[in-house]
């Protein structure tokens, strides 16, 4: 059993500010229920003082991620926006006394809500996030620069310990090597990253190691345009069609709407109740082919005016 | 907690008192070493000999000397595996299931990146049933050793054990049951069966922790694991743990007593909680085979909630189970048989063992009964993906996910 503290017990067994907000005014939303975890956090701010007057939260996740949401909310109502934002996942596990090491990633995702709250309340898109930052763990959805800020802010140094904070990395591991990169270079940015002053007896110094040939930039992905994207996104189903078709079902392409791609099942998918790990098949493919993190959703989920 | 409600029986069990007075002579006045050429060692060698009739008894195995003692499941799985292997070196393919214990998995992918086997995982249907098809096209000549356990320890679904089994010989290949989770809830008689192997551990049948058994039939090519002494006709090196081989063999002769209300009295009161919480709790089913199951196991899933947040409320109430979940175990993935058996994430995450024993009593059952659907209203009251006031779920499609 997980050592929590009392504070985070008392968080979880009676949370605060827990519900939705009717009168929210800024609403950040994350995580997903393939992650394991997921939080609505509801903020209202008075725009002429930019304070926040109320702040509410809904959770899907483990005792720390309700703890981490309740806190969260503690900690910021009366805070002005600004003050707000420069809260971090290490305030809100400071605040609870302290979180087990594996479930740091409950106050990453705090923090992350957070700052997705204020961006919708400022009008920015939080989405575009994934634009800036290379997507590193397509598993959980996380980018370049969620890692860079975890380890910048909570002062990571491994593999490990940016699992424990971002889940990056939690599943099929493919994504270690990437991981490392990114770590290694927000470690030299930071210079947490020093050469031994001194080495030991019998081996030789950093400065006598002949660095090797610097390999040539791999060309970034060039955009795709929507046409461009369309295609691709055809040609993925078009490539899952044969497999799902073998198991009596079929597939088919209903809409695309920015992020959320919507698909039909038909035969034997259709109500199948392994469904869902067909969707959830069929979106890996599309975050593989477009580089970009995508929702698969059933046609059903389409919204009225668009269907 | 001493007074808790414990229906975690799956992840180990409490040690029978009857097996507890069994072993505690071998700490003081049986202390000697079996191996020695004494009267010390000679009282405690005859105490290892009647554990292992038990164990024969209980398995229904034809002679006591199939039994090899060991520290556990684990150990059992691993030593049938990599025996049968190094039995048969020229075949280099290995046939299991996706929804074994890890004592298994693990090393059938360590076996297959480091030593270059092929390994064959054979999936399941959504209530976890083996494919048979898939099964059968996997078996072949190449096959040294098919490993495929007799019962699910997070569903409670049974294989058709006897049948794979046969089929496996039909091939030459040796058959493996990991049995840990069924000796002792269902009646077996090895002696007529096709099973090579088959691995038991105590600790789940009111034995004590760290000790368990490997059964191998008569005639069948072995090859120790652990090598070194004479113990256990050079079948496991090691001085024997003779208190827990002694509390193995109690256990074992109480469970043959108590095998009929396992499969009554237990199996009535896991069906009557399961019924009961189906029809108090919406969205919520059955994972496994409701049909062929272990009689004291029930896994439900429940949807849209998490499970370790269900079981720190239950334990709260003083109820132990377990779950699927991965925030329990620190790993970020939800258990590998559910999604084996294509649960979806909505219920995966929530999904909630109670495992039962003959200690389980009906009081305990109704405070059960009483207490899940508060516990289950609470978490779905502060979930986002469920409608508070429709008492159903929502759509909830956070833009970070």
């Amino acid at each position: 059993m997980w050592n929590y503290t009392d504070k985070v017990k008392e968080h979880f067994f009676n949370p605060k500010n827990s519900g939705v907000l009717d009168s929210a005014n800024a609403v950040g939303e994350v995580g997903s229920i393939t992650c394991g975890d997921a939080l609505r956090l509801m903020l209202k701010v008075d725009p002429d003082t930019q304070i926040i007057l109320d702040a509410k939260f809904q959770t899907f996740g483990c005792g720390s991620a309700i703890a981490s949401s309740s806190a969260l909310t503690e900690m910021i109502i009366g805070k002005t926006v600004d003050e707000a934002l420069t809260l971090t996942n290490r305030d809100i596990a400071e605040y609870l006394g302290g979180l087990p090491p594996e479930k740091m990633h409950c106050s990453v995702m705090g923090a992350e809500a957070l700052r997705a709250a204020i961006a919708n309340y400022k009008g920015e898109a939080w989405e575009d996030d994934h634009e800036e930052g290379e997507l590193v763990c397509k598993c959980f959805g996380v980018d370049a620069a969620m890692i860079e800020r975890a380890v910048t802010v909570n002062g990571l140094t491994t593999l490990e310990e940016v699992t424990h904070y971002t889940k990056a990395g939690g599943s099929c591991q493919t994504c270690h090597e990437k991981i490392e990169e990114v770590l290694e270079e927000v470690l030299a940015k930071t210079g947490a990253l020093k050469p031994a002053a001194r080495h030991a007896p019998g081996t030789v110094g950093l400065d006598a190691i002949k660095p090797l040939e610097p390999k040539a930039e791999p060309a970034a992905a060039p955009k795709l345009t929507n046409v461009q994207r369309m295609q691709a996104i055809m040609s993925a189903i078009e490539e899952m069609r044969p497999q799902i078709q073998r198991d009596g079902g079929d597939v088919e392409l209903v809409d695309i709407d920015g992020k959320d791609i919507y698909v039909r099942l038909s035969g034997a998918c259709s109500g199948c109740s392994q469904s869902a790990g067909t969707m959830m098949g069929v979106q890996m493919k599309l975050v593989e082919k477009l580089g970009e993190f995508v929702r698969v959703k059933p046609a059903s989920l389409m919204p009225a005016h668009a269907g | 907690m001493s007074q808790g409600i414990y229906l975690d029986n799956n992840a180990t069990t409490r040690v029978d008192p009857e097996v507890l007075q069994e072993m505690l002579p071998l700490f003081t006045e049986h202390f000697g070493n079996p191996s020695s050429m004494h009267g010390f060692g000679a009282a405690v060698g005859g105490k290892i000999e009647w554990a292992r009739k038990q164990v024969q008894a209980l398995l229904g195995a034809a002679h006591d000397s199939e039994i090899v003692f060991t520290s556990g499941g684990t150990e059992s799985d691993n030593t049938a595996i990599l025996s049968a292997l190094e039995a048969y070196p020229k075949k280099r393919e290995i046939v299991t299931s996706v929804v074994e214990h890890p004592g298994v998995l693990a090393l059938c992918e360590y076996l297959e990146k480091k030593r270059g086997y092929t390994v064959h995982r054979i999936p399941v249907d959504n209530k976890g049933n083996l494919d048979m098809e898939a099964y059968r096209a996997a078996l072949s000549d190449r096959v040294a050793i098919v490993s495929i356990m007799w019962a699910n320890n997070e569903t409670g679904t049974i294989f058709p054990v006897e049948e794979l089994a046969r089929m496996a010989k039909e091939v030459g290949a040796v058959f493996h049951t990991d049995a840990v989770q069924s000796v002792g809830k269902i009646p077996m008689k090895l002696a007529d069966s096709a099973i090579d192997m088959l691995s038991l551990s105590g600790h789940k049948l009111h034995a004590p922790k760290g000790i368990g058994a490997l059964y191998v039939k008569r005639g069948l090519r072995f090859r120790p694991m652990l090598r070194g002494g004479h113990q256990e006709r050079s079948r496991r090196a090691g001085t024997e743990n003779a208190p827990a081989i002694v509390g193995l063999g109690a256990a074992a002769q109480l469970a043959l007593v108590h095998m009929g209300e396992e499969n009554t009295r237990v199996k009535a009161l896991r069906d009557r909680l399961e019924q009961a919480i189906l029809a108090a709790v919406p969205s919520c089913f059955v994972t496994g085979n409701p049909d062929d199951r272990l009689p004291n196991t029930c896994n439900i899933a429940f949807e849209y909630i998490e499970g370790e947040a269900i079981l720190l409320l239950l334990n709260e109430a003083g109820i132990a189970a377990s779950s699927g979940s991965a925030c329990t175990s620190g790993s970020l993935e939800p258990s590998h048989v559910m999604r084996a058996m294509g649960v979806p994430y909505t219920a995966a995450h929530g999904a909630t063992r109670f495992s039962l024993s003959r200690d389980t009593t009906e009081e305990e059952i109704d405070r059960v009964i009483a207490v899940v659907p508060g516990i289950i209203a609470k978490l779905r009251s502060l979930s986002p993906y469920w409608q508070q006031e429709a008492g159903r779920p929502k759509e909830f499609a956070p833009v970070y996910s």
